[in-house]
């Protein structure tokens, strides 16, 4: 029986080598230690940990590499960090410091062929696309937004999807801005669209509230791996409980 | 005559990834070296092999700094070795990745690609479900459990020596074993507890056969 395990990622937001939740952009609280969160998450299940550096300084971000490093000498599963990443060096500067795979967002927009360098030099498994989406009612598209979802492009969504696959992108991470804090569910239909498009990994990001939004995500969406943050940090869902509903679900879901 | 500070030497031939083998290893509580020296190779009481990158640039490297015929003699004495993705895939033959890359020879096999352009994405990305066909120390730990794999190229080798697999719409060795010779294609360092269980059987091995010299 083919047994390729669905995934369940919870994201940190990290600002100078903290983990903290933007309740919005004008409030940060503080939940703590990023090592200790880290294992928290891997005892508690988590398939993969999503690491996002809202740092705005270099200093910040060098921060960011050393709690990769720390987070890596105590958690033994993969590991994805990203978040102002714009050139080779600072994608060596996560792997090296313990991190699997590395984000490119804005960067990657601006300079496609840093999509490029990075799978030459690092392989495409360690390569990932990351894609901010909006629907534009008045257009009709999904439109990809860059800098943490303040600036339009004029890129629509899929076909920039599978850009990042042709650059060498191994697995995409697309947020729904649309669902994203809404808690109402995962943009499905925009996932549908993208794993009909691309034949690499997609994880789904943006809107998970309750339990049966993973299971629409997975089942529908065809997603391989979901991403959610609140839902996990303030304890709206507990990941092992989670897990037992889409075992019972019908999914493959590492126990 | 028993051994006081048992040692595991991982190869270092410029392969990514080797910071996360080691931090493993001294996580389960054994010293591990990172070397490229022939003499500490073969005073090592285990080896392990780690791996993330091309077949052929391994090759290249480890050629270059002529580590295969320390690794071949240190194999041939008993030393407990442990080869992890890339690393496990180098105990074999030869693999075409590339062309045809001569690989240690330690185990009977070859590496080849995944099936392309079927509904299993490549590289293999993610945790998949152990078989386990002959349960032993290094295997108890990971029957039907999920591991971690990151790869696009496979070993095909003989049953006797596949431990344990996954389906992937075809068979892939996740553990092989061959007297004292072991390839684990998943990541074991990334793989959680299960994997960590690995490492911790690896590291009784050596400290076994330290302790029985």
């Amino acid at each position: 029986m083919m047994a390729l395990a669905k995934r369940i990622v919870p994201a940190l937001d990290v600002k100078n080598g903290r983990v903290v939740k933007g309740i919005n952009f004008l409030n940060l609280q503080d939940i703590g230690d990023p090592v200790d969160t880290a294992i928290a998450y891997q005892n508690a299940g988590a398939d993969e940990l999503v690491f996002l550096d809202i740092s705005a300084t270099l200093e910040g971000r060098k921060t960011m590499v050393e709690m990769i490093e720390r987070v890596s000498s105590a958690v033994f599963i993969p590991l994805t960090a990203g978040g102002g990443v714009t050139d080779l060096a600072s994608i060596r500067a996560i792997i090296q410091a313990g991190a699997d795979k590395v984000f490119l967002n804005s960067a990657a927009v601006a300079n496609p062929d840093i999509i490029r360098q990075g799978a030459e030099v690092f392989g495409s498994q360690a390569i990932v696309g990351a894609i901010d989406s909006k629907w534009d009612d008045k257009l009709k598209m999904n439109r990809v937004y860059v800098s943490g979802g303040t600036k339009a492009t004029n890129l629509e969504t899929i076909s920039w999807a599978k850009k990042m696959v042709q650059y060498g992108a191994g697995e995409l991470l697309v947020t729904s801005m649309n669902t994203d804090g809404t808690q109402n569910g995962y943009d499905v239909a925009l996932y549908q669209a993208l794993t009909q498009a691309v034949n690499v990994p997609v994880v789904a990001s943006g809107g998970a509230g309750k339990k049966s939004d993973f299971v629409n995500v997975f089942k529908s969406g065809h997603v391989d791996a979901a991403l959610a943050a609140s839902v996990f940090h303030y304890g709206k869902i507990a990941i092992p409980d989670l897990k037992e509903s889409l075992y019972h679900e019908g999914l493959v879901i590492r126990l | 005559m028993s051994k006081e500070n048992p040692f595991i030497a991982v190869i270092d031939y410029g392969a990514g990834n080797i910071r996360n083998v080691m931090k493993a290893i001294k996580y389960v509580g054994l010293p591990a070296k990172l070397t490229k020296d022939p003499i500490e190779i073969l005073s090592a009481d285990g080896l392990v092999i780690p791996g993330v990158g091309a077949y052929k640039a391994a090759m290249d490297k480890i050629n270059e700094r002529q580590l295969l015929v320390p690794i071949q003699k240190a194999a041939n004495n008993g030393t407990p070795i442990l080869g992890v993705c890339l690393g496990m895939q180098l105990l074999f033959d030869s693999s075409t990745e590339f062309g045809e890359t001569t690989g240690f020879g330690l185990i009977p096999g070859k590496v080849v690609t995944l099936p392309q352009n079927t509904k299993f994405k490549v590289p293999q990305m993610s945790w998949n479900q152990n078989n386990v066909a002959i349960e032993n120390a290094l295997t108890q730990g990971i029957k039907d459990e999920f591991t971690y794999f990151v790869h696009s190229y496979y070993v095909k080798t003989d049953a006797q020596y596949i431990a344990a697999s996954v389906d992937y719409g075809v068979q892939v060795p996740s553990i092989v074993i061959k007297d004292n010779i072991i390839g684990a294609q998943f990541h074991p360092e990334k793989s959680g507890e299960i994997g960590l269980r690995v490492w911790q059987a690896f590291a009784n091995m050596i400290s076994d056969k330290a302790v029985n010299v």
